[in-house]
């Protein structure tokens, strides 16, 4: 099976307290070194909460931030660092907030043609029906190409979102938390189309999102994100039913469910960024952490199968 | 607190210097040269080269600067050849005398423009709120050396309530409720347009404060309307006024040039536009660095101010 | 741009700056076809003048020149040079602030650097050197008030650059192929371009003022030729001989500056969407309450809703939020208010105590009994009394809803004290228990944090001790959960629950998320379009939804262990609450609605299971 996309130790970190000159006062590691890979075809679905470095990620795998360390490549071949034109023809982004991601002042039909334009160089008539061709695929009318972006709503905004994304012809989407702004009968339609889109056009996906039940419905596997790592990853039937790591017990024991009884009311919270404890980042809150989990950062092993885990101590299944 | 303090004070060294360079080097291009203009256009050029080497102005530019700010850092700004005195002697006289005439016009325009924008704000399209509106535009649209005029005409020349112009010496002289006596009309004349900028933006930062979530807290645990008002609110409003007070303060000095004038009070603005006049460049530049400097340390004082008032910025 | 013109017309201000500019320049755009004196040709025989004597209108100065004719060159010359300096320093300002703002990182550093270093002098000392280097005169002074001004439009222009710079769409331009010189010239500028014109706009008038300053000195403008500050300069000297020579200029300088900034004002606030949209308008401490008749009591209950009615009156718009709510909560009992948002149940829960930011909300119907007593249109006195003592409130967004810059312990000891007359180290003592009973862990260090120094499950924990102050019996809870992570989310709630178990506490739960209500609640009221549709005990109406929303509005949503799935919509949007369709405001969306769906109102039906439809679930 081929993969669409492949991190190899991917990493970013952050200056905090920069200085005019001279180096800065500290770095922060918003996401350390972390190795995925996505097939050809598949719902890559990843999971954290906030601080996770799911964002950091996401920016990192379209381009728009040059990682510190580590290297991408798409389709076996590598890509130039941080150059978002060249990387924009084969995987684009969709943004959390549809309504911030569009620019007030111009027309649809303008935000629509901006790909076109500089990634395929598009013009006259081709031009054109592309453009209309973009907006019926995400199930928009024709007239909605002269008006501005406040005219819409959030579920409308976000499929002009996608369609400007599609307009580039990727062969990927990073899905950042696409839904999250939308209410839930807004986010059905939105999930539906992202479906339909992936089967007819043949992408592949990446779903960044905070909300387990989402991730759980869209995805082929999961990867689960903590302070920056990569803590579990496997098969979406089995990441929440039998949570390796327990950080991922945690949190599908914490997620609301109809008929459950309120649960995963488990104390404490993410350590200081600026000031990382030793080993894993997840023991001062864990139940089951020994003086090893205090010491040394446990590294992603294989568990079962597909599934995958960093962890000293993995549950069984 | 202190850490913040010192970090403060530390990074005005930088800014003095970028200041007293600015000033050096347009000072140094203002066109003909000084012993011209101190001998005289009928001076011979040998006398002239002879001054020009006994002010060191024969050095390059740089060894210039560099002696100027050593002499500076010693409190020597050399001697004002139209007065004949040193430049410290004369910019510390009249500086006392501005300070007189701002610091009241400052205290004057940041209790009256805050007070006035508060209930502007807390009444918002009410009568005292367009009352205020009002005469917060006529107040910043009133140039202040033409108000100064308007009020010695009213007070000076009509009622005779007051002294047309002039102040006698801080210490001594008819003692300060003669001061008051003088500084009343130009203080007023300084702090109208102040005031109405003050009171102007303290109203809106008041009205978007006051459409805060936290402020909805405070009415929802049933804090009283007054203290919800003079209490939460303009606390956070004070961390957009605040800075603005500091320039406020620029501009309060920038105007006592135009009252001194008008009001023939001595203070360092007359003297700067006496001194630009007759070409004084020792007692212009000096002045200005002094003035400058004085500046800079008030707006740390703005500075540590707002950290006091605001903890998000004390870091 | 229509709407702009007509914004500006209607602010009454505005127009009569609008007015009397657009006559001082008529005015002093004709001023060379007028018959008037040469301005400059002196006679002193003729000197000071009063004015209307003889050929001179408005007199003469002390050099007997006719003093309108000088007015009205002055005038001239005036806004000419203000006008240039606004210009200069506003495109000269604005582009270094976009640079600096757009690139950031060193670029914006040592630039912002230079500037601070500019606005570290007193404006004018700034303005005296450069005319001090450049020599007196008229286009000196120009230059030196607008290089003056340059900082403050580099600053602000700056601060907007920034920004917009960090929204998405820069990010996706990006994407789109554009490169820095294409996203700054396509998407920065155009978000810019009002920015700098209300600032020009605002600034013009203080420009004229500053170059008749300089004028006035006698730094600007050099005789014979005469601004408006020049004149005023030079009649100073007969200021009490012939105040009319001073008059006259100084009155039009006040004309031009004030007419600018009146108009300036209305340009601004016509440009501003917030104002459009009454955001601006200060919230009164109470909602305002206009309503006709008061509802009898329906039925018992702690506290009781009887046909609320919340509308938002926004210009000649009627939002009608909340549109005949009946709800009751019962003493102990946890009740669920669940919907999208925009179905009113936010405003539902702020209404109980007249929260609702007010202009522009407006209570039009309905009452809020709490133990019997009605609270809408109760004296401010009263209801204040009963906030926070009988009805405490717990907000969604913790940073935003605690006070910035007041420590939580103070913020919980003035809860404390706004109702129990009691001293400050009692306060403190109980405030610190507070602090414990949420089980903050250390109450004694976190009392004296600041809420930016907590993490979010923290301060939600501040903001429920700060609702459990006065012990009350009512919590109003809304969507407390729903800023914060799920596995914080998890523990807030189990500490909402234990505390409603110990205390007693009844709690009207506002929240979007039907687990959370399955979870927490006894009862559950769903609301669309602000009306509550069905309400009855939790289980039943999760298990068995009456209404074809709930049903429709449950099946939409992804359930953890559901496993992948496609997911059932409902197509089409919500109704805008200022446009409701006659009838059942959900029959355009749903699949079993008739022709009686489209017209009157809809009854509720049921005693325990209370749904308002037609065509109820289950049965034909």
């Amino acid at each position: 099976m081929t993969l669409a996309l492949q991190t190899f130790a991917l990493a970013r970190s952050f200056a905090v307290g920069r200085r005019l000159i001279g180096p800065p006062r500290a770095r922060v590691h918003a996401v350390r070194p972390m190795s995925l890979q996505v097939r050809q075809g598949e719902t890559l679905g990843v999971v954290g909460e906030s601080g996770c470095g799911k964002s950091t990620l996401a920016r990192m795998l379209v381009g728009l931030l040059p990682p510190s360390a580590g290297r991408i490549e798409i389709e076996g071949r590598q890509l130039d660092r941080a150059d978002p034109a060249a990387f924009g023809r084969l995987i684009q982004y969709v943004f959390q907030d549809p309504v911030s991601s569009l620019n007030p002042r111009k027309t649809i039909r303008q935000i629509l043609e901006a790909p076109l334009r500089h990634l395929h160089g598009l013009r006259g008539a081709a031009l054109q029906d592309r453009t209309a061709g973009l907006l019926a695929s995400v199930n928009l009318r024709d007239a909605f190409l002269t008006r501005y972006p406040h005219e819409f709503s959030g579920g409308q905004a976000q499929r002009i979102g996608i369609a400007r994304a599609l307009a580039a012809d990727p062969r990927i989407l990073i899905l950042d938390e696409p839904v999250s702004a939308l209410d839930v009968s807004v986010q059905a339609q939105v999930l539906n189309l992202l479906g339909d889109l992936k089967s007819r056009l043949g992408l592949t996906y990446v779903f960044i999102s905070h909300d387990l039940a989402v991730v759980e419905a869209v995805s082929d596997r999961i990867a689960v994100l903590y302070f920056g790592a990569l803590v579990e990853s496997g098969p979406a039937e089995r990441v929440f039913a039998t949570p390796r790591h327990p950080y991922t017990r945690l949190l599908a024991a914490s997620a609301p469910v109809v008929g459950r009884p309120l649960g995963g009311a488990q104390s404490g919270e993410l350590p200081d960024p600026m000031n990382p404890p030793p080993g894993c980042a997840f023991a001062g809150r864990c139940p089951l952490a020994t003086a090893l989990c205090r010491q040394e950062a446990p590294v992603l092993r294989a568990i079962e199968g597909e599934q995958f885990a960093a962890c000293h101590h993995p549950l069984a299944s | 607190m202190g850490g913040y303090i010192l970090k403060r004070l530390v990074s005005a060294v930088p800014v003095l210097l970028g200041i007293s360079l600015i000033v050096f080097v347009i000072m140094a291009m203002i066109p003909g040269d000084p012993a011209t203009a101190i001998l005289g256009s009928y001076a011979t050029p040998e006398n002239v080269e002879r001054l020009n080497r006994y002010l060191g102005l024969d050095r390059p530019l740089w060894q210039q600067y560099l002696t100027w700010l050593g002499n500076l850092l010693q409190g020597d700004l050399g001697r004002s050849f139209a007065l004949n005195r040193p430049v410290l002697d004369e910019v510390l006289e009249r500086f006392s005398a501005t300070l007189i005439l701002a610091g009241t016009a400052f205290v004057l325009c940041a209790l009256a423009g805050i007070v006035a924008g508060v209930v502007s704000a807390a009444r918002q399209y009410g009568l005292a709120d367009k009352a205020i509106t009002f005469a917060v535009i006529l107040g910043i649209s009133v140039p202040s050396f033409f108000l100064g005029m308007m009020l010695i005409l009213l007070f000076a020349v009509q009622l005779r309530w007051f002294p047309v112009s002039g102040m006698y010496a801080v210490w001594g002289g008819g003692g300060p409720g003669d001061l008051l006596h003088h500084l009343a009309m130009p203080a007023l004349a300084l702090s109208l347009v102040a005031t109405g900028v003050i009171a102007r933006l303290t109203r809106g930062a008041m009205l978007e404060v006051l459409r805060q979530d936290f402020i909805r807290t405070a009415r929802a645990k049933g804090v009283p309307e007054r203290r919800v008002i003079w209490g939460h609110a303009l606390r956070v409003a004070m961390v957009s006024v605040i800075p603005v007070l500091g320039i406020q303060a620029g501009f309060v000095l920038s105007g006592a040039v135009y009252v001194e004038m008008v009001f023939q009070w001595p203070g360092v603005g007359r003297m700067l536009v006496e001194a630009i006049l007759k070409r004084d460049i020792l007692l212009v530049q000096g002045g200005v660095v002094f003035i400058a400097a004085c500046y800079v340390a008030f707006n740390i004082a703005v500075d540590v101010a707002q950290g006091l008032l605001d903890p998000r910025i004390r870091t | 741009m229509r709407l702009f013109l007509r914004l500006l017309l209607r602010n009454r201000l505005a127009g009569f700056g609008a007015v009397v500019l657009a006559a001082i320049v008529v005015l002093a755009l004709v001023t060379p076809l007028l018959p008037l004196h040469p301005p400059n040709a002196t006679n002193t025989a003729d000197r000071f003048l009063r004015p209307l004597s003889g050929a001179h209108l408005l007199g003469t100065d002390h050099l007997g020149r006719d003093l309108l004719s000088r007015l009205l060159w002055g005038t001239r010359l005036s806004l000419a040079v203000g006008f240039a300096a606004a210009v200069t320093a506003g495109l000269a300002g604005a582009a270094i602030g976009v640079v600096a703002g757009f690139f950031g990182g060193r670029t914006d550093n040592l630039t912002m650097r230079g500037i601070d270093m500019l606005m570290a002098f007193p404006y004018i000392l700034l303005a005296l050197a450069i005319v001090a280097v450049l020599g007196p005169g008229l286009m000196n002074a120009l230059i030196a008030v607008a290089v003056v001004n340059i900082p403050f439009f580099a600053r602000n222009i700056r601060g907007v650059t920034v920004g917009i710079a960090h929204r998405e769409f820069i990010d996706a331009a990006r994407l789109s192929g554009l490169g820095n010189a294409g996203i700054l010239w396509s998407e920065v500028v155009p978000n810019v371009v009002p920015v700098v014109v209300i600032a020009m706009s605002t600034t013009i008038g203080w420009m004229i003022l500053e170059t008749a300053g300089l004028s006035f000195l006698g730094l600007g403008s050099q005789p014979p030729q005469a601004d408006l500050g020049s004149m005023l300069g030079e009649a100073r000297a007969a200021l009490i001989t012939a105040p009319h020579t001073s008059v006259v200029p100084g009155v039009m300088i006040l004309l031009i500056v004030m007419s600018v900034n009146l108009l300036g004002d209305g340009i601004r606030d016509a440009l501003d969407p917030r104002l459009r949209s009454g955001a601006l308008a200060r919230p009164m401490a109470a909602t305002r309450v206009a309503r006709r008749s008061v509802p009898p009591p329906s039925g018992e209950g702690l506290l009781r809703l009887d046909g609320l009615e919340t509308q938002f009156h926004v210009g000649s718009r009627i939002f009608r939020a909340v549109n005949g709510v009946s709800l009751a909560l019962n003493p102990g009992e946890c009740l669920g208010l669940i919907g999208e948002s925009g179905s009113g149940k936010s405003v539902t829960a702020m209404s109980v105590m007249g929260l609702v930011a007010s202009p522009p909300g407006v209570i039009t119907a309905g009452a809020v009994r709490l133990q019997g007593r009605d609270l809408i249109g109760a004296p401010y006195e009263v209801l204040r009394g009963l906030r926070g003592s009988k009805v405490a409130y717990v907000f969604q967004d913790p940073l935003s809803t605690l006070h910035p810059l007041y420590r939580i312990g103070d913020q919980l000891a003035e809860a404390i004290r706004a109702h129990a007359p009691v001293g400050r180290a009692e306060a403190r003592a109980r405030a610190l228990r507070l602090l414990h009973d949420v089980r903050i862990p250390n109450p004694g260090d976190r009392a004296d944090a600041f809420p930016h120094e907590l993490s979010g499950g923290m301060r939600q924990r501040v903001g429920i001790a700060m609702a459990l102050a006065n012990d009350p019996d009512i919590i109003i809870a809304d969507e407390p959960t729903t800023a914060l992570d799920v596995t914080v989310q998890a523990q807030v709630l189990a500490l909402l629950d234990d505390l409603r178990g110990s205390r007693g506490l009844a709690i009207l739960f506002i929240t979007h998320d039907f687990g959370v209500v399955s979870q927490l609640c006894d009862r559950v009221a769903v609301m669309y379009a602000g009306q509550v549709v069905e309400e009855g005990p939790t289980a039943e109406v999760l298990a068995a939804p009456a209404h074809p929303y709930t049903r429709r509005l449950i099946a939409c949503v992804p359930e953890l262990g559901a496993g992948r799935r496609a997911l059932a919509a409902i197509p089409g949007l919500p109704p805008a609450v200022d446009d409701l369709p006659p009838g059942c405001a959900f029959a355009p969306r749903c699949d079993r609605a008739t022709d009686a769906c489209q017209s009157g109102e809809v009854a509720v039906s049921g005693s325990l299971h209370k749904v308002r439809c037609h065509h109820p679930e289950g049965r034909p």
